[in-house]
């Protein structure tokens, strides 16, 4: 088994509300200079067979992310 | 005379099911509720309905689970044969996750679960789904969502009706329900199922169920 990183976060320009909501709370906190908060997910696939990342990029197209709103990227950690 | 048969969907985590099949009574059709590992709409199929709720969860995104069970090939052949398909809220979210329609309804900007009951401007008259109402009529009818702001391009779908006065949730344009290109696909975040009687106020939802079968 190879255990694949698939990171999916809202796309550059694309509103992120979650992100407003927490840069908010951090500044409400005191933690100044926080400039821009993206939030987004990280998803851990354990994949066996040929090819773990090129697996995991069908399964970002198909499923894990969507094109419209999210960009993705595949790491193969190992 | 038969009466027309219109398949109601669920999901694990559907919730409007039973007001939706009260409004397909109400409209004269015999609903039929359609698992959604069925790979075949009931016999006798003339369109389908796919209410609310929170399907798996709203996991990964809200109906990107949903429309990617056996259930949604069958309608996908029915909405390519020309069948008319009514996605409400969570429908409207896995019509667009399933490229039924286009677009995607992101969280409102508020981050807050909105439930109101709001005035729906027709912005096309030209679909079945409004029943005649005329271009700028108001339809009365409620909402309830978290994630029900409309992004996408407008000139890529009819945009059948939008929120009158100030914009609830941060859809672009204002938007509260779009049709497809051809017109017999139909999603909306407010919920017509929900303005059938005058008792709760409206009943302003009727038109939608009566063009299931129109």
């Amino acid at each position: 088994m190879t255990l694949v990183v698939v990171t999916v976060m809202p796309k550059k320009g694309v509103l992120d509300p979650q992100g407003q909501a927490v840069q908010g709370a951090l500044a409400h906190m005191g933690f100044a200079g926080v400039s821009d908060v993206r939030v987004g997910k990280r998803i851990e696939l354990e994949i066996g067979g040929d090819d773990p990342a090129g697996q995991a990029t069908r399964m970002c197209e198909d499923l894990l992310a969507n094109n419209l709103i999210e960009d993705y990227s595949v790491e193969v950690a190992g | 005379m038969s009466t027309a048969r219109v398949a109601v969907l669920r999901f694990p985590g559907t919730l409007d099911h039973e007001s939706a099949a009260r409004a397909v009574e109400g409209a004269g059709a015999e609903p039929v509720f359609t698992h959604h590992e069925d790979t075949a709409l009931p016999a006798g199929t003339v369109a389908v309905v796919i209410p609310g709720g929170f399907s798996y969860g709203d996991h990964l995104r809200p109906g990107a689970l949903a429309s990617r069970t056996p259930i949604m090939g069958a309608v996908k052949a029915h909405a390519a044969d020309g069948g008319k398909v009514l996605g409400i809220c969570n429908g409207f979210q896995i019509l667009c996750e399933s490229g039924l329609l286009p677009g995607v309804l992101r969280p409102n900007a508020s981050l807050s679960f909105i439930c109101r009951q709001a005035d729906l401007e027709v912005a096309d008259a030209g679909t079945s789904w409004t029943g005649g109402r005329a271009e700028g009529e108001t339809l009365s009818i409620p909402f309830k969502h978290h994630d029900g702001a409309w992004f996408g391009d407008p000139g890529s779908t009819r945009v059948v009706l939008r929120y009158r006065g100030e914009n609830p949730n941060g859809s672009i344009d204002k938007i509260a329900g779009i049709s497809n290109l051809a017109g017999n696909v139909m999603g909306l975040m407010p919920h017509p199922e929900e303005a059938q009687d005058p008792l709760l106020g409206s009943v302003d939802g009727r038109v939608l169920f009566a063009a299931l079968i129109a």
